[in-house]
């Protein structure tokens, strides 16, 4: 079964992305794009941009040249915090949990927003600690003081406190016990259930290749291979050639 | 028999004079020394400017007590109008520095507090004013006949920097600044719009200095250069509580404030001020991230 790779309308778009970090050009003129509900996977070597590309979208680095889109609309150059209320979440690499604050106050970061009703905020509440019951048994622990597997599930938790539309997933699984790994896969799943739309990198390519849709492969700045996740899944061979696995 | 000298050689009654003498000063200083770490840890900002806003609120205090006869609609009234002038200095000269070097922000304050400090010269002239203190009671504290009001000054101290902590702790908007100081970018990636989670931090610095201003006022002249005295030992508590960390702080501000007193009782209280200056230069030497921070790991 061959996946639609020309999807009608993407939820996020970005075209002919450049970005720069200093005078290195990291981002060298990337296009993808994520459907509505839809996992994505972004896959690559260490350093060929994955998490800058997905800095750029959020707004926490501008791109020199090139388009973001969101919902068809150009968001490039926004700042970060109105693409936060648009309904993008981003969960870095390196967690990012506020390590002062507690559980709870790091859920409140994202829940205390303009027109979320106490009621609303409860039931995002209730259905977060419902995927991570762990954490509703740490809710007044500071963020700092939880395992690397529980500051990943606050992460996650955290970024659903937005009502995201889409969630930028930057390694979620990097140095978690296998059990955690699971976890992860199965809040992937339940996502992408709820509609949930993912673009999701990782150095982990079998949960990739399982939890997505469609596969984007980078290399040095651009994108080299673009093929749904089922057709990668019998073909290794570029698998194999981009990412030496 | 040496014991007995000795305690008896102890000035009991100047010590805890000198005791209720350092609480009031030190909490005064802990309203000044909270907003200038408020500030900075959550900008990496140091606000030259700091003490200018505390000097400026004293005169906003003179004059909207001249006007509306009340020292409390002074307190509140000069809070506000600080708050919103520092909020417009954030917006027009610290916003557009954000992310620059250090060194340019520090010229900056350093500039507006030039600035100010020779518009309230202008505005005012050179001659001191006087904010009558709401009530003029005395109490007998052994020889000294001392005046409920210092007492007053040091519980609405405690009051404000309480209700600010509750607020932090609490408060959507403070839970807001606690994640901007920790983490900006991510705090930004939550939504959180950060620019102006600055400003409000800003003028809620700038409205303490200046609360502290009004309270302060009755018991020295108001004039354009009361700040500078504050400002340096608003710096030096700032460094020795740890660098934005705002119990550090409030301790510390109590702890030279203490010392400089006990010290007093034995030298003038001119060269006790170098108490203050030799805390700074140990704690720079010898724990240089703060005596009242946990040792980083």
């Amino acid at each position: 079964m061959s996946a639609d790779l020309t999807s009608s309308e993407p939820l996020v778009a970005v075209e002919d992305l450049h970005t720069y970090y200093g005078k290195s050009h990291i981002l060298q003129g990337v296009s993808l794009y994520v459907g509505k509900g839809e996992v994505v996977g972004l896959l690559g070597r260490n350093g060929v941009g994955k998490s800058t590309t997905l800095k750029t979208i959020m707004g926490l680095v501008h791109p020199h040249r090139g388009k973001v889109l969101f919902a068809g609309k150009p968001i490039t150059g926004l700042p970060a915090h109105k693409l936060a209320r648009l309904g993008i979440g981003y969960v870095p690499e390196d967690r990012r949990i506020f390590r002062l604050l507690t559980v709870m106050e790091n859920l409140r970061t994202g829940l205390d927003r303009h027109g979320v009703s106490e009621a609303r905020k409860q039931e995002l509440l209730d259905k977060a600690l419902a995927y991570f019951p762990i954490l509703a048994e740490r809710r007044n622990q500071a963020g700092g003081t939880l395992s690397g597997g529980e500051q990943q599930m606050l992460a996650i938790a955290r970024a659903m406190m937005l009502e995201p539309k889409i969630i930028l997933l930057d390694e979620p699984t990097e140095g978690l016990m296998p059990r955690m790994v699971s976890q992860i896969r199965e809040i992937i799943d339940a996502l992408h259930r709820e509609g949930v739309a993912i673009l999701l990198v990782e150095q982990n390519v079998p949960l990739t290749l399982e939890a997505s849709e469609r596969i984007y492969i980078m290399e040095k700045g651009v994108i080299r291979h673009h093929a749904a996740a089922s057709e990668l899944m019998l073909n290794d061979a570029v698998i194999h050639r981009y990412l030496g696995v | 028999m040496g014991i007995e000298h000795f305690l008896a050689a102890i000035p009991w009654e100047k010590i805890i004079i000198q005791t209720v003498n350092g609480i009031v000063t030190g909490m005064i200083l802990a309203l000044i020394a909270s907003g200038l770490t408020l500030i900075f840890g959550i900008m990496d900002v140091v606000n030259f400017a700091h003490g200018e806003l505390f000097m400026l609120g004293a005169y906003v205090g003179v004059v909207v007590l001249a006007t509306s006869g009340s020292f409390w609609v002074a307190l509140v009234v000069s809070t506000l109008v600080i708050a919103l002038l520092g909020a417009a200095i954030q917006v027009t000269t610290l916003r557009p520095l954000l992310g620059r070097d250090p060194l340019t922000t520090i010229l900056a304050t350093f500039g507006v507090s030039l600035v100010l400090q020779n518009y309230a010269l202008w505005q005012f002239g050179p001659v001191a004013r006087k904010i009558q203190e709401p009530f003029t009671g005395y109490f007998t504290l052994f020889y000294l006949d001392y005046p409920w009001y210092r007492l007053l000054i040091a519980g609405l101290s405690a009051a404000i920097i309480g209700a600010f902590w509750l607020f932090l702790k609490f408060g959507k908007y403070g839970i807001w600044i606690r994640a901007t100081t920790q983490d900006r970018v991510m705090a930004q990636a939550m939504g959180i719009p950060v620019p102006w989670v600055h400003t409000g931090a800003f003028a809620i610095g700038a409205g303490m200095a200046a609360a502290s201003g009004v309270l302060f006022g009755p018991l020295v002249g108001v004039n354009h250069t009361m700040g500078l005295d504050w400002i340096l030992k608003a710096f030096i508590v700032v460094v020795v509580g740890g660098m934005g960390s705002l119990g550090g702080s409030i301790a510390a501000s109590i702890f030279i404030s203490l010392l400089e007193a006990y010290a007093s009782i034995w030298v003038s209280p001119a060269q006790a001020v170098i108490v203050s200056f030799v805390v700074l230069i140990l704690t720079l030497l010898f724990r240089p991230t703060g005596l009242f921070v946990p040792t980083p790991k």
